[in-house]
């Protein structure tokens, strides 16, 4: 695979401007400025809250200077409290081209968009000179998530990327898994799969964390679609959802932003610490995907039952469907077809290879589907987090 | 997790050996039976892929399993053939938006 090298030694698998707005009063100017290139490698991200927040400030950091981004335009309205200053700092210092425009410095909305698509212009043909160099499976990072389940999630499309998982990891490469809110049922088992004995108390509080969270503000992770589509309770969404993290030993565990210092399989822990503030853990799929991205995920394997058609900003989104109508009913939305299993064409085995080969094929560059398709979702909303304990990184000083 | 190869495929699948539900691999109509490793299950009530049916009699407070693991428990007795969802199976965890 040839990818991006970044000054900072990171390598990514797509060229990306990030157009980053700073609150919500600066989206309007960002799309403006963006909607011309949107189909030339500019994605569109931002924060929409006014008050500072150390978690969105680091989620907008790390994803300014991802892999996968190559130079970023910063749009200010000027008298949200964000850092703007200090986001712009980070981003230089990692060696990516970086331009802040302050509307209420720069004659309002439209000079702002002028100069913006100005500075996209040059920078795009900046990016064309960005070195490349060889990248092997064993640099990827990988998250998965699933959304829209239904009954088959967890009999296909979920232990298929659970299958692609087990030959990342065999590889060398890093996968990450997420939504504790949906591994409630499976926590004892899942701590089992800990490399080391003090990773698993950290396994379970993880999802305990979870469980307080849900049922203090009454709402499970579990939509009315998934009943539709034959499951029951969380405990077997849960179920189905574990299978996607495959079998491979657990060997650490990060919060949103903590890129993963090693290979193998990490656990994102997505649900804030300490009291319950600022609403649900995470409003919808596209901002976990936003999480896993932020924790470095070149790319992205989602699994869809009843038929999600999402992609995300900054890294491409494999689209995995479980379920054999829905792949009949929206086939130029999914990128691989694992209800193949249920009508006894194809096994897990077979299909988690073919995951396998399509991340390799995504990361030299052949666009997914939501790729071709224009989707580029994007939400980050207002969280707290703890750092993380000593017992949830490999090789942590104990 | 059961690997489900073209050579076991059924109308239901046995996702792990102690599991008394059965998954529907396809749609199922009133009266139909179902079929899986061998024995036949006569379906109570059309239903769509992925839903459950009992594999066997279920008293009411007996845990559901599938997977191998519990996904909650019988509210109230279930028979062979039977549909298992939200009327008759509730979660042990979190009551959950459904149990309307």
């Amino acid at each position: 695979m040839r990818a991006y090298l970044r000054p900072d030694g990171r390598k990514g698998i797509r060229n990306v401007i990030a157009v980053a707005y700073l609150v919500e009063c600066a989206h309007h100017v960002a799309r403006e400025i963006w909607w011309p290139y949107r189909g030339r490698g500019a994605h569109l991200i931002g924060f929409g809250g006014c008050y500072p927040n150390d978690y969105a400030f680091r989620m907008m950091a790390q994803l300014g200077r991802h892999p996968n981004v190559g130079a970023v335009l910063l749009v200010s309205l000027g008298c949200e409290s964000f850092d703007r200053e200090g986001l712009a700092c980070l981003i230089r210092e990692s060696g990516r081209p970086v331009e802040t425009l302050v509307i209420q410095d720069h004659g309002g909305t439209r000079p702002t968009i002028e100069s913006g698509r100005a500075w996209i212009e040059k920078t795009l043909t900046a990016l064309e000179g960005s070195p490349r160099a060889e990248m092997g499976i064993d640099e990827l990072i990988v998250g998965t998530i699933c959304g829209g389940s239904d009954a088959t999630s967890g009999i296909t499309a979920n232990p298929a990327a659970g299958r692609a998982f087990d030959l990342l990891i065999e590889a060398g490469a890093t996968a990450i898994f997420e939504e504790t809110g949906e591994l409630i049922g499976c926590e004892h088992i899942m701590a089992q799969r800990a490399a080391r004995p003090e990773l698993a108390p950290e396994l379970i509080a993880c999802v305990n964390k979870a469980a307080h969270h849900y049922t203090t503000l009454g709402h499970g992770s579990f939509a009315v679609g998934n009943a539709t589509g034959g499951l029951t309770t969380i405990e077997e969404k849960s179920m189905g959802a574990y299978s996607k993290s495959g079998r491979a030993p657990i060997v650490g565990i990060v919060k949103p932003g903590d890129v993963p210092p090693t290979g193998g399989l990490y656990l994102l822990d997505v649900v804030p610490d300490g009291e319950v503030r600022f609403g649900f853990a995470n409003i919808n799929d596209t901002a976990e995907i936003a999480e896993l991205i932020a924790c470095g995920s070149h790319l992205i394997l989602f699994t869809t039952g009843r038929g999600s058609v999402v992609g995300s900003a900054i890294s491409p989104v494999i689209k995995i469907c479980a379920n054999p109508e829905t792949y009949r009913r929206m086939t130029d939305d999914m990128d691989i077809d694992a209800g193949r299993i249920l009508e006894g064409k194809a096994t897990l085995d077979g299909v988690g290879r073919e995951i396998f080969d399509r991340i390799a094929r995504t990361a030299s560059g052949e666009p997914t589907a939501s790729e071709r398709l224009g989707h580029q979702e994007f939400a980050l909303t207002y969280k707290s987090f703890q750092p993380l304990g000593p017992a949830c990184l490999p090789g942590a000083i104990l | 997790m059961t690997d489900i190869s073209p050579k076991n495929a059924s109308r239901a699948l046995r996702l792990s050996p102690d599991d008394n539900v059965l998954v529907l691999l396809s749609s199922a109509e009133a009266g139909e039976f179902v079929t899986v490793e061998g024995a036949r299950i006569r379906m109570a009530s059309a239903l769509p892929l992925g839903h459950k049916v009992a594999a066997r009699n279920i008293a009411a407070g007996e845990k559901i399993l599938k997977y191998g693991v519990p996904i909650g428990s019988a509210t109230r007795a279930i028979s062979a053939g039977e549909h298992v969802h939200t009327h008759n199976l509730r979660s042990d965890y979190l009551p959950g938006p459904l149990e309307l």
